[in-house]
């Protein structure tokens, strides 16, 4: 329902979100239950272990709309969730995963 | 973590005296499977209370009374499965009102999790969206940490219910216990800077038409007193949300009561002028908005709440302030400069004596406004109000003098009919020496009606005032207004007979409808000790006037 056509999502603005969060299992439920509620698509989703792995870093990437400051400040609020950082869709975490995907 | 002889003890022995460092003195709940051992384990404190409930909602609902009128985090407890799943509207409703719950569940073992085992639910995948935070704990000794996080997590800046799902086997495995943690308690919120606080005095200084909008994070913050001063320094006329009645007495002279939905004419049309609106502790909900892009056209807007994400989530603030408000208010008042005020709080005069809220039968017991009144006569602010949900509760939010912060509890976000009859009970175990009064529907009274005799067993201070109209009053009145009076569903054919019904759970009961004067026996239905129903029919087409059309502007009123 939400899904873009590939021609519109090239068009659609994008954001990349970088979250410091707890690993521990229900983390991604959380963070992603708060973007499915409003309905609002998340475009990429890359998580891994940092450090001796007692947190984890998640990579989002998010289409950008007048919802996001209002979906950064909810991701804020989680108790898991230490840090969000927002960056340009020109962030090559995702880019450097195309080949993946193809 | 301080030294104390280390103990050997079970997951469900560490989880009761975590509760009883905590302070916890009642909790509710009702045993199951899952949650046998702490059962056991609570068998053997001297410190706690249980209340045994007769369905999990009515326990979630009795602790969240206790809750809302003392505002500590209170706990209920249920088994695995359906008792969970009993659990969750009380959970939701606690969210959406911001109140501090600690809501403890039994789940099954760790190894039967995702079997489908017997009473097998995924309580912590269904409690994540309607929780501020939730744990499944799996191990006895992570316990220390979780009980009292999750009382830090109920209490801290906006509170919240917390749910602690907890498997049978890590109740029942042992670990040494070497040193206590700490109860949990609220954080100190940060300071907001300083240059927004000089920002927004100067706005209210300058201000010619300024509103003041309290919501109910004035009352979780015991900001209250510091609102009336911010009122009364700067002669601010001042509305309330659902939430925040009794945070201003009603009848202060610059009380212009509730708005939004059912508020008054005047409330609404000076609202409407506002040329600047403070908003403290309100998060700008529909039912107090109507539609948005209508809400206080010409105002600038000053937000003050402790949750970021409610500043500009529906109205972009030209001040936002991020921060306890009963801090932010006393950081605000030094700067805020006497006024008069004397062409606004004449026009707003002229709307009260032109608007008003009109309360027909005010002088008859027999209607609505008349038997709140009525109720009224009988106690003084001490008195602590619960109701349902439908009509009954927006004829109490107009009419009845709420003076007193924590003097009202109702399911403001949520609206969950059922909530008054434990709230009601909750509010008494935890302030036995008030007289708590419910107001009820017999619509709402019929979603939790087991809990009668929870209240009869613990002979709690309630007096179950029941509006009986056979009918969804509410649903009935949209279906008029809105609906070409197509009238479906909300009349009820069958009636229980109420009076029985209470006798038959154990309370003493007065028909109001077979006294010659209905005030007497009220009176002394109010004066007596322990749990009484009374119940009074009312007549099917009173509505609560005025009503905005869900939808339209606050400025477009029908009725009233």
């Amino acid at each position: 329902m939400n899904a873009l056509t590939r021609s519109e999502n090239q068009a659609v603005a994008r954001t990349v979100l970088e979250l410091d969060v707890n690993n521990h299992p229900g983390v991604m439920s959380h963070v992603v239950g708060l973007f499915s509620r409003r309905a609002y698509n998340v475009e990429g989703i890359l998580v891994m272990p940092v450090g001796s792995g007692e947190r984890s870093r998640i990579w989002l990437l998010v289409n950008e709309d007048e919802r996001l400051d209002q979906m950064v400040k909810q991701v804020e609020k989680l108790e898991d969730v230490l840090a969000v950082r927002r960056h340009g869709a020109e962030h090559e975490v995702f880019v450097r995963l195309e080949e993946f995907f193809r | 973590m301080f030294e104390e002889k280390p103990e050997t003890l079970s997951g469900a022995q560490i989880v009761v005296r975590l509760l009883e460092r905590q302070g916890v003195r009642t909790l509710t709940g009702i045993p199951g499977g899952a949650i046998l051992p702490i059962y056991d384990a609570l068998s053997q404190s001297e410190q706690i209370r249980h209340v045994l409930v007769r369905h999990e909602q009515g326990g979630g609902f009795i602790a969240q009374g206790m809750s809302r009128a003392t505002g500590v985090p209170a706990v209920c407890m249920a088994s695995s499965g359906p008792g969970a799943t009993n659990l969750l509207t009380a959970i939701a409703d606690a969210k959406l009102d911001s109140i501090p719950l600690v809501a403890i569940t039994g789940q099954v073992p760790k190894a039967l999790i995702g079997t489908d085992a017997f009473q097998e639910v995924d309580t912590y995948g269904l409690s994540i969206p309607i929780t501020k935070h939730n744990f499944l704990v799996s191990a006895a000794e992570d316990l220390l940490t979780v009980i009292p996080r999750a009382f830090a997590i109920a209490a801290s800046g906006r509170p919240g219910p917390v749910l602690v799902d907890i498997p049978k086997d890590v109740q029942n495995q042992l670990v040494e216990v070497r040193a206590w943690p700490a109860a949990g308690c609220a954080e100190t919120p940060a300071l907001p800077a300083a240059p927004l606080i000089e920002r927004a005095a100067a706005m209210i200084n300058a201000a010619a038409k300024p509103i003041l909008y309290l919501g109910g994070g004035v009352v979780h913050s015991g900001a209250a007193e510091a609102a009336v001063a911010l009122a009364e320094i700067g002669r601010l006329p001042t509305v309330m949300t659902l939430m925040a009645l009794g945070a201003m007495p009603v009848d202060h002279p610059l009380s212009l009561g509730m708005l939004g939905m059912h508020g008054a004419r005047c409330t609404n049309l000076a609202l409407d002028e506002c040329d600047l609106l403070i908003a403290v502790g309100a998060r700008f909900d529909d039912r107090a908005t109507g539609k948005v892009a209508g809400f206080c056209p010409q105002a600038q807007i000053i937000h003050i709440d402790i949750d970021p994400s409610e500043l500009d989530k529906i109205k972009t603030a030209h001040v936002g302030i991020a921060g306890d408000v009963q801090t932010v208010l006393q950081l605000l008042l030094p700067g805020i400069e006497h006024r008069q005020r004397e062409d606004w709080l004449a026009r707003v005069a002229e709307l009260k004596a032109s608007h008003p809220l009109r309360m027909p039968g005010i002088d008859d017991p027999r209607t609505p406004y008349g038997l709140i009144r009525a109720v009224a006569d009988c106690l003084d602010d001490e008195a602590t109000i619960a109701t349902d949900v439908g009509q009954h509760q927006m004829w109490v939010a107009q009419a009845y003098p709420l003076r007193r912060p924590r003097q009202w509890l109702t399911s403001g976000g949520l609206g969950t009919m059922g909530f008054g009859m434990p709230a009601a009970i909750g509010a008494a175990l935890a302030e036995p020496q008030r007289t708590v009064v419910c107001f009820t529907g017999d619509g709402s009274i019929l979603m939790n009606v087991q809990e009668l005799v929870t209240a009869a067993e613990e002979d709690v201070n309630v007096k179950i005032i029941l509006m009986n109209n056979a009918s969804l009053g509410l649903v009935f009145q949209q279906q008029t207004l809105f609906y070409g009076e197509r009238i479906y569903a909300s009349q009820f054919k069958g009636m229980p007979d109420f009076i029985r019904v209470a006798e038959g759970f154990g309370l003493a009961a007065v028909d109001l409808d077979k006294e010659a004067d209905p005030l007497p026996a009220l009176a002394a239905a109010l004066a007596s000790r322990g749990p009484v129903l009374i119940h009074a029919s009312i007549a099917l087409h009173e509505q609560v006037l005025p009503m905005v059309p869900p939808g339209a502007a606050n400025k477009e009123m029908i009725g009233g």
